[in-house]
């Protein structure tokens, strides 16, 4: 079965010879849910502004819905629908004209075009917003009324730039349980940048990760978590610990890790958590707190770039 | 006294500041005015030649004073756009918060206004004289002329300033800007208010501003006549739009800022 | 879907923003006259002048609101066109299968919608007041049809400008350098009658003075053929450099494959 994104050794350069994108190849099957993980700066909102043909690539080359993005631009855009960094919306028309609108250029025919708005707007839940100017909108409304845009022309693909960005935590989980949705239900296959690695988590069969144009790993979050080792315990001394014990106790069952509030170790399989409390029980080392830390995305993205992905980002450069 | 004149200080210099380090704002207030003066001066001299026009200086101080009152008019509007601007930002509230004497907000608006004021009236002046502008006023007139424009700089910017405490959005901006307008020019902008056509003759001699540029015409000519009544017109004008800015700022710091 | 239907629906929505925003369109159609009464008002007197060539200023002026009327309505439309670059919303039309030259048609198309019915109500209120058109009901048509070819030709650099910068501000930067083409020229005075030699020739350069004498000629003069092939040659000259310099900056901004 074709391959709903192909791409091979995309680049993106800017004037100056800034890379954005510096050559990357991933592959998105029909019916994923791909997580594009990154710190600012990192080349996603790039990579999807070639994807969906906004911005030819500098080199590379890259195939959507099975048409090239170079040489079949309009075929691209039919397949695909959007919802980038910006809501980009009108704040001069109502919810329901935007759709209109956009149901227009798609060449909709005219006695479908409502039905279709009014579906749209019930499945975001704006039916009684829709005839109120965006002016007027949250965020959070803001952004379900992107989504309903982009699905307008029943897209076989979706891509999500950022989506939930700035929305408070009840936005965040309704846009989630949609994506969830309209992968189960409607097979669309959806191509998800994000800076959170909880949604990334949550939302993506795959994960790609992006630091300074290149993909740094990839695969499911299970595997790549998997990939950079075993859980960590860290304790936390109390009044009265006797640290030096501590920590010969905890080195025994694994190597020292960096902690700024106590000692952690990487377990190595010499035992779990119940016998790190056995140990210390037996030792009387009294702890105030234990914690134990499964890896997480930032703990993959630490172990191949040697930064966090949490605050390591940099401006990424506007598209000319 | 002493925190009255140090919020005001503050507020001024910062005003001061930002007028003269951003070229979007420095500039249109400078270009403006000569841009005027250039092209009533320069475009109308012919309008010295109509039959009953009689200015003994010429044509181009006729129009230079009123250029002149003009700038100095909307250089306190201008400032009261960047009131305006400083109620979007919220920093109107930094100032509210930190000033122990919120008048000096005011003041110091005001005092920011004169100064952007005098560097464009120094400028336009300067270029009157390198165009051969003709001067029959001796100092003092010169000077009670300059006084004058700068009563009409705290009208402008006072009137403003109420209106931006008011309305504390964009939508200030055509409200001060309009009035400031239309009172400039139902005035004897081209010609002397007796070779006005009929009804704008009649709104002229209504219009407190006629007697502010007919007297400041007649010291630049040399020959000042109801200049008690001009200061005392523009002294109260100033009086009545303290009183409208006092309150403005007492609504809003009443809204938040 | 093809280009005319995709012209409609961009049309339609610049026209409904147009709608939707008051200022953008009771101010232009409220300004310019108040202006022209102002300076018929005051420069009244100037037909006393040996040579000037109407006995009513106000049928003399009356082109002046035709022009500054496509003025406002050039920037308020390219601040529109810019706003739609800065909040992305380009890019959401460039994903649809909007042809290029349907969104510069389309935000034409709105330019042109208000620009017709801005040069109707100046030409209603001309009439209205008395104006006496020398070359009759067909010149008041010619009138209309030069008023929005002049619409366009000024939109389509506003558009020029919105693509180029994709910044509000910097559109609405343009107004001053509009109003600078509009007065320096022949729209006080006849060049004939400029005296000062660097602004008659100024305005003789400047070709906003044969739009404005193109408009002018019909009012007061009758058919004057030299005067309609100036007005309607540089309004269909400035429309073509426009047209094609926004569009050439048009496939710039939309770097789509």
């Amino acid at each position: 079965m074709e391959r709903a994104i192909e791409v091979r050794g995309l680049v993106r350069e800017f004037k100056g010879g800034i890379k954005a994108v510096a050559g990357i190849d991933l592959d998105v099957e029909p019916g994923e849910i791909y997580g594009f993980l990154g710190p600012n700066g990192a080349g996603k909102s790039t990579t999807v502004h070639m994807l969906t043909t906004l911005l030819p690539p500098t080199a590379g080359s890259a195939r959507v819905g099975g048409f090239d993005i170079v040489k079949q631009g309009p075929e691209v855009r039919r397949t695909i629908g959007a919802a980038l960094q910006e809501a980009a919306l009108d704040p001069l028309l109502t919810g329901r004209e935007h759709l209109k609108l956009q149901l227009a250029l798609h060449g909709i025919p005219r006695h479908e075009r409502l039905a279709r708005a009014d579906e749209l707007l019930e499945r975001v839940g704006l039916r009684l917003a829709a005839d109120r100017k965006i002016g007027g909108y949250s965020g959070g409304m803001k952004r379900r009324l992107d989504l309903a845009l982009a699905l307008a022309h029943h897209p076989r693909i979706l891509f999500l730039d950022e989506p939930t960005t700035g929305l408070d935590i009840q936005s965040r989980t309704a846009l989630w349980d949609e994506v969830v949705r309209l992968k189960r239900d409607d097979g669309v296959t959806v191509f998800l940048t994000t800076q959170y690695l909880e949604e990334a988590d949550v939302l993506a069969d795959r994960v790609g990760i992006i630091d300074h144009g290149r993909i740094v790993a990839e695969g499911t979050p299970a595997v790549l978590k998997a990939e950079i080792g075993r859980p960590t315990i860290e304790a936390l001394p109390g009044d009265g610990t006797d640290s030096e014990m501590l920590e010969r106790i905890l080195c025994r069952f694994g190597a020292l890790q960096p902690s700024t509030a106590g000692v952690a170790v990487r377990l190595d399989g010499q035992g779990d958590l119940a016998d790190i409390v056995r140990a210390l029980d037996a030792a009387e080392v009294r702890v105030a707190d234990l914690h134990l830390h499964a890896p997480t995305l930032d703990d993959v993205f630490l172990a191949k770039t040697g930064r966090s992905l949490e605050g390591s980002g940099e401006e990424e450069p506007e598209p000319e | 006294m002493r925190q009255l004149v140090s919020v005001t200080n503050a507020v001024a210099w910062r005003m001061l500041h930002n007028n003269f380090t951003t070229p979007s704002l420095l500039i249109p207030g400078l270009v403006f005015p000569l841009f005027f003066f250039t092209a009533f001066a320069g475009g109308l001299s012919r309008v010295n030649d109509v039959p009953g026009f009689r200015f003994p200086v010429g044509y181009t101080a006729f129009q230079f004073v009123f250029v002149l009152l003009q700038s100095a008019a909307f250089a306190g509007v201008f400032t009261g756009f960047g009131i305006v601007r400083d109620f979007e930002s919220g920093f109107i509230r930094r100032l509210m918060l930190a000033a122990p004497d919120r008048r000096g907000i005011l003041l110091g608006y005001t005092l920011g206004a004169l100064g952007r004021w005098l560097v464009t009236a120094t400028v336009l002046t300067t270029v009157a004289v390198v165009v051969g502008m003709q001067v029959g006023g001796n100092g003092v007139d010169l000077f009670a002329l300059y006084a004058l424009a700068v009563l009409v700089n705290f009208c402008g910017l006072l009137w403003s300033a109420g209106v931006a405490m008011r309305l504390r959005s964009l939508q200030a901006g055509p409200v001060m800007q309009l009035p400031v307008f239309l009172c400039l020019f139902f005035a004897p902008v081209f010609v002397p208010v007796s070779l006005l056509a009929g009804w704008l003759q009649v709104i002229a001699h209504l219009n407190p501003v006629t007697l502010l540029l007919e007297s400041g015409r007649s010291m630049i000519a040399g020959d000042p006549t109801h200049v008690a009544a001009a200061f005392a017109a523009a002294l109260a004008l100033v009086a009545a739009f303290s009183v409208w800015a006092v309150r403005g700022l007492r609504k809003a710091e009443a809204a938040g800022g | 879907m093809n280009l005319a239907s995709q012209v409609f629906y961009l049309g339609r929505r610049s026209v409904i923003r147009i709608l939707r925003q008051p200022a953008n369109w009771v101010f232009p159609l409220i300004f310019p006259l108040a202006l022209m009464a102002v300076n018929t008002g005051g420069l009244h007197a100037a037909t006393n002048l040996p040579g000037f060539p109407s006995d009513s200023f106000l049928a003399f002026f009356l082109a002046f609101p035709f022009i500054q009327g496509a003025l406002f309505a050039t920037v308020n439309a390219g601040v529109d066109l810019a706003r739609d670059i800065q909040t992305g919303f380009l890019n959401r039309l460039a994903l649809t299968p909007m042809r290029s030259g349907a969104l510069l048609a389309g935000h034409l198309a709105g330019v042109i919608a208000v620009g017709a019915v801005q040069a109707l109500w100046y030409l209603t209120v001309g009439i209205v007041v008395g104006v006496r058109f020398e070359s009759g009901a067909l010149g008041a048509f010619v009138i209309f049809v030069l008023a929005v070819l002049i619409v366009f030709a000024f939109g389509s650099f506003g558009a020029l400008a919105a693509l180029r910068t994709g910044s509000t501000e910097a559109v609405h930067s343009l107004f001053p350098l509009f109003f600078v083409f509009l007065f320096i020229s022949s729209m006080n005075l006849p060049r004939n009658l400029i005296e000062t030699d660097w602004f008659r020739i100024a305005a003789s350069l400047n070709p906003v003075s044969y739009l404005i004498e193109a408009i002018r000629s019909l009012v007061i003069e009758g058919w004057n053929a030299e005067a309609l092939a100036l007005g309607f040659g540089i309004a269909i000259t400035l429309s073509i450099v426009g047209l094609t310099l926004s569009s050439l900056a048009l496939r710039g901004r939309m770097s789509r494959t």
